[in-house]
């Protein structure tokens, strides 16, 4: 029944040991593992995926990177410890102890590996784990579950509003063999809690890698988490990362997933906003150079009246890169009073590179404020030509205004340290990146 | 004209008008003046027939009929004309379209010949003139883009072009400036005569520097507490609403 | 007053005249599809050989094929043995002779719209191909348009009378193997109409088609060719009705038009197909492939269609911008009441230089209706300083029914400029309010309110089709508000 190759794959996969291991946990790992034979990898003929062909993945096998070490200066770099974040570090899956203590957090506030759960964490695992994450949306997701290796838990109780960050770094590091990790997170957040929690991967240019992360989210009533999303991996990476979230009435979440890194990366979040009043907020930028190519997708479930989702997703591409987006909003029956709106904008600045967005509205009820806009274009030649009357170099003007462009994600990113790796990060792509520097700051 | 006996409304369920009289002769110009909150849009939608507006007690007669067992297009024939608070906007649909259509309901209703377009045009031109609608107003849809301003002023050209018996006017000062004011008010005086009545709803004195009733009512709290000459008016721009809810407790 | 309604009535109508049937006796081959039924209509046209062979050609194409899934639809799946694929009137006489004898319910939709059955007269200016069933039954003012070389006739006359030119673009923008139901179609069309404007010719009159279903468990599959030459210019015109009846009948038909260079096809439909019942029993699945190939530089194709009725309707009037600074427009009305579903919208395939699209979609839901938007813009590599403007807005009367929008972007060159923006509203009760507070009948407010929604569309139709549009969308929407 089920392709040799996907059981190939699954046989030689070498990743760090199942973690969670726990009893309680197998049979939901039986069960990802039988969904993921009987539906392999997606393929284009999947619409979920007509724009992303995951071949190259499909046909590489994975094998442990454990026994290679990540370079220390790889990690500092990525690192939100010295900003002031209380970070775990997890190194080719697995977890590593830091060097410096990290911030305490409050009292009752869990934020640990998977790993070190003891039995009454466990019985909070087990409460929520494989609860947000459908292992029968694609492939990826049931092979995530099959073969989840550790991660962090976080766990916020009622009332507990955490101030210091949570970082969440994993790093990886290619052998002479590709290496594979399928990172799985957990994040609770009880009544009224809050918290702001930032994922970063990030790993070395000179291998192949794939890194198949999951994270769930369960926002109680009321709570608010601030959640970033950085894919910062090496250059000939694949990367999936799939967010998926459930909120409570009232609560709300706040997304920033940036994806820049990566040579096949996809970036999935689905938020179900499942009780009256429940918000989301969505913002994101991809940049894709050369061979790059990035997939985005969203969707968010108004399944309750009153409630709201606002989304705004930015990209710039060049060279031979290729975007997707892919954004869809369904309005539940009687989910009356909902609100949702969705911008995509792109920038395309090379004929060598191409842009498939697809922003979708399924919309079953009839007292709804619903709209998105998607848009696809070059630099504002009006714009471009009113900064040269200015004096402005050419060159100058057109990084400015891409820079511009970005900047728009950009500046709602509420903590400052990611604020400037992004700045950093993307104006440095540009041509005269230190010219423009002075024109932002 | 109108009479209104110890009228009760309620909406959500919750009372807001609690036994309002009111009696308005024909060509007379009442004002209905109160604080944020006391009932007086509510008068006024009610009079109109909005939805949700539920008469749970008293009666509302006009031109000797009972009012509340009438639609409100039906009301609109009869000559009951409310110039809205906020004027919603209807993309796609003419500004002159709706007006025609409303016209011709009205002549339909009293008996009287449709207008075709060539009439209908002459009518609508002479009526700008009133309230110096600007000329591009005829191709634009119902008030989309129109400012605040221009919004009432269409109000008022409406009612100017459809010629109600009983005009309801809510508010229709508020976000006017003093020359729109001018202009709006203008129009309404040279369209009072002795068979039209007017009811004013207002929260300021001002517009009745320009348009004099002949009777200010004061409503508090879903009731008539006040009613007297225009001098009221001035009373209360000068002492507020207070007294008049001291003197009634 | 719809002109080519008026013609399609009174061709009914002159056939009333002599005796009566209830049903027209058709020429109805049993019901079931092989390669036989291919050859007998084939035989039953005297068609060449050529033609022979493209059918069967396409028919194993077809035999391999599976139906689509991908469409926000749902209905059984067809039998397509079931269907008869072959229906003609036995003769012009035989025809309905009597106005008693044509559904009353029919009859009271016409009255809505406006036309008045009994007193029918040629209006000049439309000239009509009407197929009843399978076959085209007459072709008006075939004279005047000899004479400005433009020829209009049936399919089938056009493969006796021009084969060449048949053989030449029949094909060449809707592929036999294009898609499932354009596959079929390409197996076993009947008839449909061919239209030649040859160059630096405008077409002097409106061209018109009237498409009507009537006989029982028959498929419709006709297919519709238009060529326009260097620098000519038409405008076609498309109407489609069918009686009611309590079963499914499918019609899969295909329209295929060539601009060359410096000319302008504009294509209205006004599609009333028998939607089904208020319960959704019965009605049409009208699942059509339209599509224009912009061959030429400075071309244009305008599609303008307002789709009111169908069970189900699965289309999507395309243009393939291949010449240099050609055109492509899609203005679009779909409602969807009851239980219809529509699944409809547009493909602007961007080849050539300067070439620009425009998009505008108006999708009406009520009922327990579904209503979806499927559009894709397609920038090629090759087609530098592309635009395209796409408006998607969806009116929702009632909270059972649906409306969905998913449009596909696709850009491979950088200096293009593609631009999406969706809305989706309802008819609130503020608006409803003020209208009947000036005097208007809610019934009539929704009218006017739904009408002034559609607007950007209707002032696309030719004036005697946009009056027709508005009228039909009032008889479609009755009772859904209020």
């Amino acid at each position: 029944m089920s392709d040799p190759a996907v059981h190939e794959f699954l046989e030689s996969w070498r990743g760090v040991t199942p973690v969670p291991g726990a009893p309680w946990f197998a049979p939901q790992r039986a069960a990802a593992r039988q969904a993921f034979q009987a539906r392999g990898f997606p393929t284009l003929h999947d619409e979920d995926w007509k724009y992303t062909d995951v071949r190259p993945i499909a046909s590489r096998r994975f094998g442990s990177g454990t026994e290679t070490g990540v370079d220390a200066g790889l990690t500092a770099a990525a690192s939100f410890s010295a900003a002031g974040a209380h970070e775990l570090l997890f190194l080719n899956g697995q977890f590593a102890t830091a060097a410096d203590p990290a911030p305490a957090l409050p009292a009752g506030v869990i934020v640990m590996p998977m790993s070190r759960a003891d039995a009454r964490q466990n019985e909070s695992l087990a409460a929520h784990l494989g609860r947000y994450a459908d292992i029968n949306k694609h492939g990826f997701l049931a092979l995530n579950t099959a073969l989840a290796g550790d991660g962090a838990l976080i766990f916020i109780p009622d009332n507990v509003e955490v101030t210091i960050p949570v970082s969440l770094l994993f790093a990886s590091a290619a052998g002479p063999q590709p290496t594979g990790t399928c990172p799985r997170n957990l994040i609770i957040l009880g009544r009224n809690a809050a918290a702001t929690v930032i994922e970063c991967y990030t790993g070395t240019d000179d291998g192949e890698y794939l890194t198949n992360a999951v994270t769930e989210v369960r926002l109680g009533a009321g709570a608010r988490l601030e959640h970033y999303r950085l894919q910062q991996e090496g250059k000939r990476a694949y990367h999936l990362g799939n967010l998926s979230v459930q909120q409570d009435q009232d609560s709300r979440l706040v997304s920033h997933a940036f994806a820049l890194g990566g040579a096949l990366a996809r970036n999935e979040i689905d938020v179900r906003l499942a009780a009256r009043g429940a918000q989301a907020v969505l913002n994101g930028l991809y940049v894709a150079g050369e061979r790059q190519h990035l997939d985005n997708h969203t969707r968010i479930d108004h399944e309750q009246p009153h409630t709201t989702s606002a989304e705004h997703y930015r990209g710039v591409l060049t060279g031979r890169a290729r975007a997707v987006f892919n954004g869809k909003v369904v309005v539940h029956k009687d989910a009356q009073k909902s609100d949702a709106r969705q911008v995509n904008a792109n920038l395309l600045l090379s004929d060598d590179a191409e842009v498939d967005t697809k922003p979708e509205l399924e919309i079953y009820a009839d007292d709804v404020k619903c709209s998105h806009g998607a848009t696809i274009g070059r630099l504002d030649d009006n714009m471009l030509f009113y900064l040269r009357t200015r004096a402005i170099p050419a060159a100058v003007a057109r990084s400015l205004l891409i820079y511009a462009f970005a900047e728009e994600v950009i500046q709602p990113i509420g903590f400052a340290p990611i604020r400037a790796r992004l700045e950093q990060r993307v104006l440095g792509r540009l041509p005269d990146a230190e010219v423009i520097r002075e024109f932002v700051q | 004209m109108l009479e209104i006996k110890n009228l009760h409304v309620a909406v959500d369920g919750k009372e807001i008008l609690k036994g309002v009289n009111l009696h308005v002769r024909p060509g007379e110009v009442h004002a209905i003046m109160g604080p944020n909150g006391s009932g007086k849009s509510t008068l006024a939608n009610v009079l109109a027939g909005r939805d949700g507006y539920v008469v749970t007690k008293g009666e509302i007669n006009y031109l000797g009929r009972d009012l509340t067992t009438l639609e409100p297009e039906e009301r609109a024939r009869e000559g009951v004309f409310l110039a809205f608070q906020y004027p919603v906007e209807i993309p796609g649909v003419n500004n002159i379209y709706l007006l025609k259509a409303a016209l011709n309901a009205i002549r339909k209703h009293r008996g009287q010949p449709e207008l075709d377009a060539v009439e209908f045009l002459a009518l609508v031109r002479d009526r700008m003139g009133l309230v110096k609608m600007p000329e591009d107003f005829m191709s634009r849809s119902v008030n989309e883009g129109f400012s605040g301003g221009e919004k009432k002023r269409n109000e008022i050209f409406q009612l100017a072009v459809l010629e109600p018996r009983l005009a309801i006017l809510d508010e229709t000062d508020s976000g006017l400036d003093i020359d729109a004011l001018r202009v709006v008010a203008d129009g309404v005086n040279s369209l009072r005569n002795p068979e039209r009545s007017l009811v004013l709803v207002t929260h300021y004195q001002r517009l009745l520097d320009y348009i004099i009733p002949d009777q200010v009512h004061v409503l508090s709290d879903g009731r008539i507490l006040k009613s007297g000459g225009k001098e009221l008016a001035l009373e209360l721009e000068a002492r507020g609403y207070d007294w008049v809810r001291a003197a009634a407790a | 007053m719809s002109q080519p309604n008026r013609e399609i009535e009174q061709l009914v109508q002159r056939e009333y005249e002599h005796g009566f049937v209830t049903d027209i006796e058709s020429d109805t081959v049993p019901p079931g599809l092989n390669e036989d039924t291919i050859r007998f209509i084939s035989a039953k046209k005297a068609e060449p050989d050529w033609l022979l062979a493209w059918r069967l050609e396409a028919f194993r194409t077809w035999q391999k094929m599976r139906a689509p899934n991908w469409a926000h639809v749902h209905h059984h799946p067809i039998d397509y043995q079931d269907i008869s694929y072959y229906s003609a009137p036995r003769s012009p006489k035989d025809g309905p002779q009597s106005l008693e004898e044509v559904d009353p319910k029919l009859l009271e939709t016409y009255a809505k719209l406006g036309i008045p059955l009994h007193e029918q007269k040629l209006l000049a200016g439309v000239a009509v191909d009407a197929v009843f069933d399978s076959v085209s039954v007459a072709t008006t003012f075939k004279g005047k348009l000899a004479e400005a070389g433009v020829i209009f006739c049936s399919f089938s006359e056009a493969v006796q009378n021009h084969p060449e030119l048949v053989r030449q673009y029949l094909g060449s923008v809707v592929p036999m193997g294009d898609n499932f139901y354009a596959a079929l179609n390409s197996a076993v069309f009947t008839d449909g109409s061919f239209c030649y404007i040859p160059k630096h010719t405008r077409c002097p009159m409106e061209l018109s088609t009237y498409f009507r279903i009537n006989a029982a468990k028959t498929g419709q599959f006709e297919r519709t060719l238009i060529v326009a030459e260097e620098g000519s210019h038409v405008s076609y015109l498309e109407g489609c009705t069918a009686p009611m009846r309590d079963e499914n009948q499918l019609h899969a038909a295909v329209v295929e038009l060539v601009a060359l260079d410096n000319a302008t096809i504009k294509y209205s439909t006004v599609q009333n197909w028998y939607p089904g019942d208020e319960n959704g029993v019965g009605g049409i699945y009208n699942f059509v492939t339209k599509r224009g190939d912009c061959r030429g530089a400075n071309s244009r194709i305008s599609w303008t269609q307002v789709e009111t009725g169908s069970a189900i309707t699965w289309k999507y009037p395309s243009c393939i911008l291949r010449g240099e600074n050609s055109v492509g427009e899609f203005y679009s009305v779909a409602v969807a009441n009851n239980y219809q579903q529509a699944d409809t919208g547009t493909k602007m395939i961007h080849i050539g230089r300067n070439t620009r699209s425009t998009i505008v979609s108006k999708g009406i839901s009520a009922g327990h209706g579904q209503n979806a938007y499927r559009g894709l813009v397609r920038i090629a590599k090759s087609a530098a300083n592309a635009r395209n403007h796409t408006q998607c807005d969806s009116l929702l009367l009632g909270d059972r029914c649906g409306a969905h929008t998913f449009p596909y972007m696709e850009t491979k060159n950088s200096s293009a400029i593609v631009e999406h923006e969706a809305t989706t509203s309802r008819i609130g009760d503020d608006q409803l309010f003020y209208c009947r507070q000036r005097g208007i009948a809610a019934e009539d407010a929704v009218n006017m309110i739904v009408n002034g929604f559609c607007k950007e569309v209707f002032r696309e139709l030719p004036m005697e089709f946009a009056v027709e549009a508005q009228k039909l969308l009032g008889v479609t929407l009755e009772g859904a508000v209020g």
